[in-house]
């Protein structure tokens, strides 16, 4: 019963089912995994032992009562802590909101408890989600469990490395310009990011609205299928989630992907900075991608990814200006008591937010100002609408499109924190989907230098089926 | 491009951020090199090229126009969080 805690989804499910062990065995497991190892990593910013257990016991007695139950049920996961969870703190990384108690509970976490999913904890992020490395977290950094000295990536660091170390079964997290995507590939766990739309943003803290994507990591792609089956779908507090159909995700990845048309970006494999390890590793994962399909993988065109970086850079912080201009100290949160009320709203923001947040907000508040509005956001606005193009025209020669997911495998703590620009080059091949709001999922397709390297596989608006499919496909031929 | 010190702080006092002279200057040479990356984009050719902020085309999303049950539980909730209270009201400084 020791490795409990590392199963998948799809097991635990099976052993639920079949009484092998119980909901409140495996959530203990995990529990204890994390007092093991949580010290050290520090994935999670709370923990809530009492309430995970009290609901893995009401899941046993569903479960003894033979109730017809998810395949989530009496399965323990962690929440990003920018999804509010009621009554449980949700801090998003930053001081500003230590203390705040959500009064109401977002869509996601909604539905999983409703599916009968056991909330283990909150992990550790960058503040408000801004970052890649959860360096910017307000309390401490997380480390990577397949090497300690270097980050899990960000900003969903902390859900990353709790999958990965096995402290929770799967986790959600956010993902904006490559939140999920680029920690998944770091940490060497699945991590897909769905077509804006497709999950509903009501109850998570906004950074950027019309980028921010509700997400999910996983141990496996079968497990990606059955999160984003409970998760996905139209939600009326969510004006721009999308009413379509789902499909049937853990069917539909079993179908052969034989004759799929796989386009290769030409543009991101040129890209300046990409390490020659990840470049080989990708190479290989694309022969036997090739293999799979029995297709040649066809040369395609997209803008370079730098432009997309920059469109990205200016949209973004504009969102995030706008966005942020909630926490004032008024409503919730932190509060520094000022002359006026002005300087009140501008001692708590200058304190109670980090460096990187006021960092993008100046840049937000530069480039939605009166005289820079035309150049920067409405001229960035415009080439977000080639990128789209060029996925469209993409996409009608070739079904999905691999990339890498990052230039290069985790990097060491404190590395890139001085240098923002660095930093924000680090998400080089996730944002251009993000823009585009197309889905895209990392998979694991090998190591450089013993750390893991993560595929990245693009699908059409709405078709995560295709992309979990061939991604569920090249995952098997790995074993 | 540069940007000086009096643009951070015209900035600043846009949003609502009380800075410190150390962190002027390091926002102030910090987004100068951002700026300068962002000029690439001006060589991208976008005449005739409708702006999108919007990705997925959805249109008349309505909802019925009732409001939401606020129970006094809810309110509590709300009021709870905020940093100066009394009873059941914010209190915030004078601004007549």
């Amino acid at each position: 019963m020791s490795s409990l805690h590392q199963l998948t989804i799809e097991q635990a499910s099976a052993g639920l089912a079949k009484k092998e062990f119980s909901s409140v065995e495996l959530t203990q497991a995990c529990l204890d995994q994390i007092a093991s190892s949580d010290h050290r990593l520090r994935a999670f910013i709370n923990v809530f032992p009492e309430h995970a257990l009290a609901q893995a016991e009401k899941a046993d007695l569903a479960f003894r009562r033979g109730e017809a139950l998810s395949v989530l049920a009496g399965i323990p996961y962690a929440a990003k802590d920018n999804f509010c969870t009621e009554g449980f703190a949700t801090t998003a990384g930053s001081k500003i909101l230590e203390k705040y108690l959500p009064p109401f509970e977002s869509t996601t976490t909604q539905r999983l408890k409703d599916a009968g999913a056991v909330l283990l904890g909150k992990t550790n992020l960058d503040e408000f989600a801004m970052g890649g490395s959860t360096e910017n977290s307000a309390f401490y950094p997380t480390k990577n469990p397949r090497d300690e000295t270097r980050v899990p990536g960000g900003s969903s660091g902390g859900s990353a490395a709790a999958v990965a170390s096995g402290e929770v079964i799967y986790a959600l997290g956010t993902d904006t310009g490559g939140s999920v995507r680029q920690p998944a590939s770091f940490c060497g766990v699945v991590g897909l990011k769905p077509t804006y739309g497709r999950t509903s943003r009501y109850g998570v803290m906004a950074m950027a609205s019309s980028l921010d994507t509700i997400s999910h990591l996983t141990k496996t792609v079968a497990d990606s299928a059955l999160v984003l089956q409970s998760i996905a779908g139209r939600d009326p507090h969510d004006s721009t989630s999308s009413n379509l159909a789902l499909d049937n995700y853990s069917e539909e990845i079993k179908k052969p992907v034989k004759g799929l048309k796989i386009g290769l970006p030409q543009e991101y494999f040129t890209a300046e900075g990409i390490d020659p390890q990840v470049k080989e590793v990708i190479f290989s994962a694309l022969k036997k991608v090739e293999e799979l399909t029995g297709t040649s993988a066809i040369p395609i065109n997209l803008s370079a990814p730098d432009y997309a970086l920059a469109c990205y850079y200016l949209i973004m912080p504009s969102e995030v200006s706008s966005n942020l201009a909630r926490y004032d100290g008024i409503k919730y949160g932190l509060s520094v008591s000022g002359s006026d009320l002005f300087d009140t709203y501008q001692k708590s923001r200058g304190q109670g937010l980090g460096a990187e947040v006021k960092r993008r907000i100046i840049l937000g508040t530069y480039a939605l100002s009166h005289g820079y509005y035309d150049a920067y956001y409405q001229k960035a606005c415009a080439v977000r609408s080639l990128i789209k193009k060029d996925f469209e025209g993409a996409f009608k020669t070739v079904d999905l499109i691999l990339s890498p997911v990052a230039s290069t495998t985790a990097f060491k703590i404190g590395e890139k924190s001085e240098d923002p620009l660095q930093m924000y080059l680090a998400d080089l091949f996730t944002i251009p989907m993000s823009l585009a709001g197309v889905p895209a999922i990392s998979v694991p397709c090998g190591v450089s230098a013993g750390l893991p390297v993560g595929l990245q596989i693009i699908g059409q608006w709405f078709d995560e089926k295709t992309v979990l499919r061939l991604a569920h496909h090249f995952e098997q031929s790995r074993k | 491009m540069s940007l000086d010190i009096a643009q951070i702080d015209h900035l600043a006092r846009l949003a609502r951020l009380k800075l410190t002279d150390q962190e002027k200057e390091l926002y102030a040479s910090q987004l100068a090199n951002v700026f300068d990356y962002f000029q690439k984009l001006q060589t991208v050719d976008t005449t005739g090229v409708e702006p999108m902020s919007q990705i997925i085309p959805l249109k008349n999303v309505f909802r019925a126009d009732e409001p939401a049950v606020d129970t006094e539980e809810t309110h509590q909730k709300i009021i709870t969080n905020a940093p100066n209270k009394s009873g059941r009201h914010l209190v915030v400084k004078k601004i007549l």
